[in-house]
């Protein structure tokens, strides 16, 4: 098993996105993928700057995909998309039906999360367009997984989403602007001051989302890393994490530990609780609520 | 572009009285869905099951109306035959379209009933003009269901690149997140609308009385609390009042219900193919009477749009029947965001 970095869901300034790479371009991860794919007013880094960057973290020998933005309305949005449909030298993980149509038949590509692939059938389909990996979608099960692996003829590298908040929905309004009344053509680029996000909780203070701009992840941290011989006998080939403000580069060093058995599952979860934003769940691994965490492993189907 | 001035409205039904009565109070399209998870709207009672269905297209078709077959859930590998199947007995029923979100599913759909016309469901997610035509150009889709996320600006500009028909909601119900790209529900309760047809599902609704007041749960989390003197609402979870660094709102939407009837001269200046009624889950009573308003509203407006205002009597009317008795033009005003 591969393990990559998933792209940065939050809004950082420049100087922290520049040297996040730095750090990430020494850390033990095969795959990284860039670019902004929450919301097209965040600007402070171009598409020139995740090309730059795609370059440095290319030579120091990670594979590198570009990843596109999940909601696409504007022309402006199918602007940006087109660049990167256009671009040559890397592989782009579309995250809109928008963008497969742009990749299809043209270049090798990631189908995202967000495609909603939840049948071999649809699975095949986008393999034969040239989806060379997928990612499954955030609430599919280990058992549904493995029902879709057995049945698919194509067999394209499979991604599981496997450490972070778990991105849940996507809007057209804003909710980080909305919590200052505030308009989200006139923003004031708020999430610039939540670094990992704006937590949600029930009125009997329950952490339960986590307001992204646009998108809605969960408040809990979904956290597969004591997981990890079901995900390698399922036939997993790539392990996502997901980038938060702090400590990611520990955290991928505890799974890639994990993953060379060179750490036992139960001393990773005890260890990682330390660096994590909020607790962890892990209910959709086992077709349960997500925010559940099941303790007591099942043995592997 | 199209100006040309039809305009279908299309109405819920989740039983056959209530198809009848749509029917009968001037809808063009009536849309159903099987008593299964098939269907957004897989709740317990509701739906139709084979001869029902039978016998809403036979009862459509005599006076020269449609019939649509939602089945707009994501099938499964240990369930796929349930929706082939559906599919089959569309085709037989003569169902006037399928409205489908399943990419596998519209390929089994072409290859099998080549003639069954498709319509893009709401649950696609299709936002922009480069993913409809994707989904044309594979399938041959020939009417798109967009999510209510965009402006009406942003519509126009997707209909100047696509000559697939588009279809609007008009009233009802207000998914706040873009529809097929929501896991909210799942992620509370389970279940989804994507994998099984429900958003916080009737199952996992406990109401509680309290000394601090009337409390909602979903699977045991608490969406929303009343005072004595307020009106509740279905806890469905994006409509309750969260507490946000302190401060308790409805920190994602009110609940609230879609109506654009204001905007229906627009619309039709467009040359949007269709205006789509939410609530299957609703009641025959509310079929009729929203079926009643918008049929006159939307002739009103096609004799003379200049003169079209939006009657008093049809807000009221509209009211009575409105989520939380709100009503909001949503995502097509802009500022709504």
């Amino acid at each position: 098993m591969k393990l990559a970095l998933g792209p940065i869901l939050y809004y950082w300034d420049r100087d922290t996105v520049l040297k996040f790479y730095e750090e990430m371009a020494g850390a033990p991860v095969d795959i990284i993928y860039l670019g902004e794919t929450v919301c097209s007013r965040r600007h402070l880094l171009r598409l020139q700057d995740y090309l730059d960057m795609a370059e440095r973290l290319a030579a120091a020998g990670k594979e590198v995909v570009l990843s596109t933005q999940t909601l696409i309305e504007s022309e402006n949005d199918l602007k940006t998309l087109r660049k990167l449909a256009d671009n040559r030298d890397f592989r782009v993980e579309a995250n809109d039906m928008g963008a497969v149509r742009l990749l299809a038949n043209k270049m090798p590509f990631v189908a995202g999360s967000t495609l909603n692939i939840y049948n071999p059938q649809t699975l095949d389909m986008l393999a034969g367009m040239g989806a060379t990996r997928w990612v499954i979608p955030v609430e599919m099960s280990h058992e549904a997984l493995v029902a879709v692996l057995h049945n698919s003829q194509s067999k394209p590298e499979t991604e599981v989403f496997a450490y972070g908040r778990l991105p849940l929905a996507f809007s057209a309004r804003c909710f980080t602007a909305r919590h200052y009344n505030l308009q989200k053509d006139d923003c004031q680029f708020k999430c610039l001051d939540y670094e990992d996000g704006l937590t949600l909780k029930t009125r009997e203070g329950q952490p339960f989302l986590n307001l992204n701009g646009i998108q809605t992840q969960s408040a809990l941290v979904y956290n597969l890393i004591g997981e990890l011989d079901t995900l390698q006998s399922a036939g997993i080939d790539v392990v996502r994490i997901s980038p938060q403000a702090h400590h990611t580069g520990k955290i991928l060093q505890l799974f890639h530990e994990c993953m060379e058995q060179r750490l036992a599952p139960a001393q990773a979860l005890s260890q990682i609780g330390g660096l994590m934003p909020a607790a962890s769940c892990n209910g959709y691994w086992y077709g349960k609520p997500g925010l559940d965490f099941i303790r007591d492993k099942q043995p592997a189907a | 572009m199209q100006h040309d001035k039809k305009i279908e409205l299309v109405c819920p039904a989740g039983s056959l009285p209530a198809l009848k009565t749509a029917i009968d109070n001037g809808a063009d399209c009536v849309y159903i869905g099987f008593r299964d998870d098939t269907n957004a709207r897989n709740f317990t009672g509701l739906n139709f099951s084979f001869d029902n269905a039978k016998e809403g297209v036979r009862y459509a078709h005599a006076k020269g109306k449609k019939v649509l077959l939602a089945l707009n859930t994501y099938p499964q590998a240990d369930n796929w035959q349930r929706w082939t199947k559906a599919i089959d007995a569309a085709a037989e029923l003569g169902m006037d379209a399928v409205i489908l979100a399943d990419p596998g599913l519209m390929q089994y759909a072409v290859k099998t009933h080549p003639g069954l016309r498709l319509h893009l469901s709401v649950q696609g997610s299709a936002t922009n003009y480069e993913a409809i035509n994707f989904y044309h150009e594979m399938f041959g889709i020939q009417r798109a269901v967009v999510p209510r996320v965009l402006a009406l600006a942003q519509v126009e500009q997707l209909m100047a690149g696509t000559g697939v028909e588009i279809e609007l909601f008009g009233f009802g119900g207000l998914c706040v997140m873009v529809e097929g790209r929501c896991a909210l529900s799942s992620y509370a309760t389970g279940d989804s609308p994507n994998t099984r047809g429900v958003c916080s599902p009737p199952k996992a609704v406990r109401w509680q009385k309290t000394p601090n007041g009337l409390e909602s749960r979903l699977n045991g989390i608490l969406i929303d609390r009343y005072g004595t003197d307020e009106n509740t609402g279905y806890p469905t979870l994006c409509k309750g009042r969260f507490d946000v660094e302190g401060e308790t709102y409805y920190a994602i939407e009110e609940p609230t219900s879609l109506n654009t009837l204001e905007l229906l001269p627009e619309l039709i200046r467009m040359g949007i193919a269709a205006i789509k009624i939410e609530g299957r889950q609703r009641s025959p009573a509310y079929v009729e009477q929203v079926t009643k308003v918008w049929r006159q509203a939307i002739d009103s407006c096609l004799r003379d749009a200049r003169a079209f205002s939006v009657k008093p009597a049809w807000m009221t009317e509209l009211g009575k029947v409105s989520e939380g008795q709100q009503q909001t033009l949503g995502a097509y005003y802009r500022p709504w965001k």
